[in-house]
Parts: structure tokens; sequence; C-alpha cells
């Protein structure tokens, strides 16, 4: 059994390392150096979730454990890389683009089990599939991902998207491209524009921010924005949580006419009179509405949220993320047990581009686990955001738990500004550099 | 790999670009290596060539903008600031550069084969 105590962290090597990194799309792995060597091992270790994250671990684990029996659970043949769901909601791009099969990216030595996790038995060192198998393991890795409550919302009806001015980017694909064809509706009649996001955790927190940019520029190409209105309903007191992207973000929607509302969580919606009601410290308050974008509120997955993983207080007990130690992705109870992805209980971060420097630190502190040693990779909550603000640019955010800038291209490619090839890269590169890191080459 | 790895570069590169990354390298193989035979054959440059190779190449740098803007789902219209107009430039550049050199050769073999054609019919 590793122990958790040994683990030392050298920040300031790891942030000037961090500085000296490009973009997402070619953002370079930070390991901890010497613990790359292959490692000769009979350890079993399981991954649960074929994800992003955990796709791109059992990547990582393959190429660093030789005679390692890694063992994959999830029952989604279905591949969706969800940051070209935005391209997709925009009418860039059709569904199709957004899908690939899980299957492509598994390598050839990991075991696939298409059957979901049902419980999580970090006491006895196993999970129980579905289907009642019972897989023992050595070391865990949760990439179980995010559930999308929409039930939550009182009267919302995830088969309505793409009608009555329902939208809803994050359920799939094909609801993105549903929601394409309500916006595009809503563009031709005008009328208020009503967007939000929820008061939880939740993936992407640039996306909602995105969509609106997007309905205002898809009105104004169409000569239609005077006659609609946009409202951006914000779940606190802010546009974003790192302060100098909300105060940017405040600019750009001031300069576009986008109105703000603040404190306001959607907690009703009436998709008959079209009418949002919202959770506000003064009370309820009801939004009329021509198109609205629902922000589902975003829970960890079932068979972990009732698991003893999570964290039992703070900000993320409610709804269930696992209680991991921010720097090392290391469960803080159970030290054989790792969390990567929208699954783990940190700051921030429920993005590809933090899996993609999430993944190798765990992996990392695996290896060395096994091999006897101990690692010093941390990861520093980066996180990254292509910021669409209309189309054909992007402001490329990003940041770090401490809700620094981490620009990647320091002095060439400034992160607030309204770019070109901020566009560029979300539209050309992303999805390479993401296909890549599913494959465990970048 | 705590510095930036070629090989994910490379990796990328292969993902954006698939076959196209190899048909567009061997090209360019063959075209600077094709440039390079017709320079050490005629051990000259020839400027009325280059001149042509050149109004070919600003046709090439264009496909090059218009290309970008077609795989970007992109106008240029859209650059907001200097580095934007510091890309679209290298992009001209290169493919006006690409197919000048591409061009120059083409014309240069073409020019040395059919050169030796004349000779070996005078010959006969």
């Amino acid at each position: 059994m590793p122990n958790s105590t040994y683990m030392k962290f050298d920040r300031r090597r790891f942030l000037k390392l961090g500085a000296a990194g490009t973009a997402l799309a070619v953002a370079p792995v930070v390991s901890g150096g010497e613990a790359a060597a292959t490692v000769r091992t009979n350890a079993r270790i399981v991954i649960a979730g074929a994800g992003a994250a955990g796709l791109s671990m059992a990547a990582q684990l393959s190429e660093r454990l030789d005679g390692a029996t890694i063992t994959m659970i999830d029952s989604r043949v279905r591949h969706y890389y969800q940051p070209g769901f935005t391209l997709v909601a925009a009418g860039l791009k059709n569904a199709g683009y957004a899908v690939s099969r899980t299957a492509d990216y598994v390598p050839r030595d990991v075991e696939w089990i298409e059957d979901s996790v049902a419980e999580f038995d970090p006491d006895g060192n196993k999970v129980i599939t579905q289907g009642g198998q019972s897989v023992p393991y050595d070391f865990l890795v949760v990439a179980a991902g995010i559930d999308l409550d929409y039930d939550a919302i009182e009267g919302m009806e995830v088969d309505r998207i793409g009608q009555d001015g329902i939208g809803s980017v994050y359920h799939s694909p094909e609801m993105a491209e549903a929601t394409y064809a309500a916006m595009s509706r809503f563009a031709e009649e005008g009328g208020v524009g009503l967007f939000h996001r929820p008061a939880t955790e939740m993936k992407c927190a640039g996306a909602p921010l995105k969509y609106t940019f997007i309905t205002d520029d898809v009105l104004r190409r169409r000569g239609n924005r005077a006659r609609a209105e946009l409202i951006y309903a914000a779940h606190d007191g802010v546009h974003f949580s790192v302060p100098i992207v909300s105060e940017k973000v405040r600019m750009l929607y001031q300069d576009r006419g986008i109105d703000t509302v603040f404190h306001h969580v959607l907690k009703q919606i009436d998709i008959g009179a079209k009418e949002a009601t919202f959770d506000t410290p003064e009370g309820d308050a009801t939004i009329d509405y021509d198109f609205i974008n629902v922000v589902p509120p975003m829970r960890a997955a079932a068979a972990v949220r009732n698991s003893p993983l999570p964290w039992h207080t703070g900000p993320y007990a409610a709804d269930g993320w696992v209680e991991v130690h921010r720097e090392t992705m290391r469960h803080l109870r159970y030290p054989n047990v790792f969390a990567v992805g929208d699954i783990a209980g940190v700051p921030k971060g429920k993005t590809a581009a933090s899996v993609k420097w999430q993944v190798p630190v765990a992996a990392d502190h695996i290896a060395a686990d096994l091999a006897g040693e101990e690692s010093d990779s941390a990861f520093n909550g980066y996180t990254s955001c292509p910021l669409i603000t209309r189309f054909g640019r992007a402001m490329l955010v990003e940041f770090d738990y401490h809700d620094n800038l981490m620009p990647s291209f320091p002095g060439i490619i400034a992160p607030l500004e309204e770019l070109w090839v901020s566009w560029v890269m979300k539209t050309i590169a992303l999805k390479p550099t993401y296909l890549a890191m599913l494959r465990g080459r970048a | 790999m705590d510095e930036l790895d070629p090989t994910v570069m490379l990796a990328v590169l292969l993902e954006m670009m698939g076959a196209w990354f190899w048909i567009l390298g061997l090209l360019a193989v063959i075209g600077i290596a094709g440039f390079v035979y017709v320079l050490a054959v005629e051990r000259t440059l020839s400027s009325r060539r280059l001149v042509r190779a050149e109004l070919i190449g600003v046709l090439g740098g264009i496909g090059a903008l218009v290309l970008m803007a077609y795989v970007t789902l992109s106008g240029f219209t859209d650059a907001g600031g200097p580095i934007d107009w510091l890309v679209i430039g290298l992009i001209f550049g290169g493919g006006l550069v690409g197919t000048t050199i591409l061009a120059y050769a083409i014309g240069g073999l073409v020019s040395i084969f059919s050169g030796r054609k004349d000779r070996l019919k005078h010959r006969t």
C-alpha cells in the first residue's frame, strides 16, 4: 500500500515549467523526470470511466507499466469530443464532428469491460459492475465523469431541446445540433435570449458565456440584433470565477449590449409559457424568454456519489466530488485511489485541458509507488478556455488554482485579447491535440 | 518530458493533417530536391524562370490563405491583433515560397529533360 506522507512538492519548479509550456495545442506533459521510465509490475489497476480522463490514463499507464493488468470499465461505446459541442451548437459543425468510438482509443493491452461501475468498495479494494462482476484492484483511478441533473430543474424536458425555444449545448452532440436549430430560429424572429449557468461545479464554465457571445454574433450577422434582448443570469456576483477574466467579460458584454443579472439560479422552467424562474436572494424571479440555453446542475456520477469516495465536508461534498489532493490527484483517505477529470473534487478545471495535465501527474505517482520511489509531480490547477467572443475570434484564457493567468505564449498571444489565432487554435488545433492526448501521445 | 517535445508536435500534426502531412511533406522534399538538382545542373539561377515561378508563387500564397480560411471556418477580416497579421503574413509567405520553389524546380526539370531529348534527336 502506498504511503501518501512521503510526497514532496516543488511548486516553484513546477510553476516555472508550467509557464514555459506552450498552449493546449502543443502543451507539454509534465512528469517527474526519472520516474518516466517503464516500471515492471504485476499490479492490477482499474480505471473507472472511459471518457477523456479514463482513456488518457489508460494510454499513459499502458506506456509506463510493463506487465500490469489494466482494466477499464465503462459502458459507453460512443466517445464525445465535448469541447466541440460549442462549434456544433454554433452551426459550424454537425453532430458527427464530436462523436467517435471509444474502441478506437483503448490501448491493446488494456482490458475494456463494457459495463458501468455500480459500486465502489475502496475498503475492500474492488469495484462491482452493473452486471455484478467484482473487479479487484491494487490501484483505482476514478474517471467516472459528471451526471447532468436536468431533473433538478422543475418542468425541464430533455426531449424538447431544439423546440419551443429550448436549447442545451451540454446534453449531447445531437442536442447541441438541435440547440443550433432553436437558436437559429430565435436569430430570425428576435425576442429575449436567456443564458445562465448552474450554481454547482460545472464542465467548462466558459461555455455558457461563449454561447451568449455566439448568439449575439449570429443576430448581428443576420441584421436582427436590434430585435433581440440578450440576458445572462449569473449564479453568483461575477461573470466568471477568475476576477481578471470576469472583468474582461463584463466589458465585452457591455460592448455587445448583453444585460447581466446576478445571483440568479434557475430552478423552474415553464416550456409552454416560455418562462424561467430563478432562485434569487430576494426570492423567486421570473424571466420570460424566446430562447433559453439550459445548463443543468452537474454532480459527480451517481455510483461515486453513493460511495465512500466523495468529500464529507466543504464545497465539494454536496455533489459528491472525489476527495483528492489538489496537486497529486491522490485520494486523501484511500492512498491507492486517484481521481482525474471532471469527477475530481478540486477547484476549477473540469476541462480537457486540465485532464491533459492531471493525468500525467497521477500516472507518475502510481508508477513511482510501484517502483518504490517518490514522485514530485504536481498539478497546479492549470486549465484553458478558448473563450469564443464572436465567429472568427476568441480569447485564449488559461489560469491556475490561484486565478493567475498562465499564458502559454506570453508576449505573443495576449490572453485577454480577442484574436483570430486563438480561434484558429479552437477550430483546428484543439481536437487533434485532444485525440493525441487520448492516445497518450500528447 | 518537461520541455516541449517534438514527438508531441508530430503527434498533433499527424492527428490534424492525417495523410496530408506525408503528402505535403513529400511534396516539400521533392520541391527542394528538384530545385537543388536544377541549380546543380544549370549552375545558374534563371532569372526569367524565377520571375515566372514567383508569379505562380503569389497564387500559391493566396491559395494558402484561402485554404486556411476554409479549414478554420473564418475569414481574414477576423484578424484582431498584431499576432493575427503576423500569422497571416507567415501563411502567405509559406505558400508563396513553397510554390515558388516547386514551380522553379518543375520549370527547370522540364527544361533540362526537354533539352536532353532535343540533343538526343539531333544525334539520331
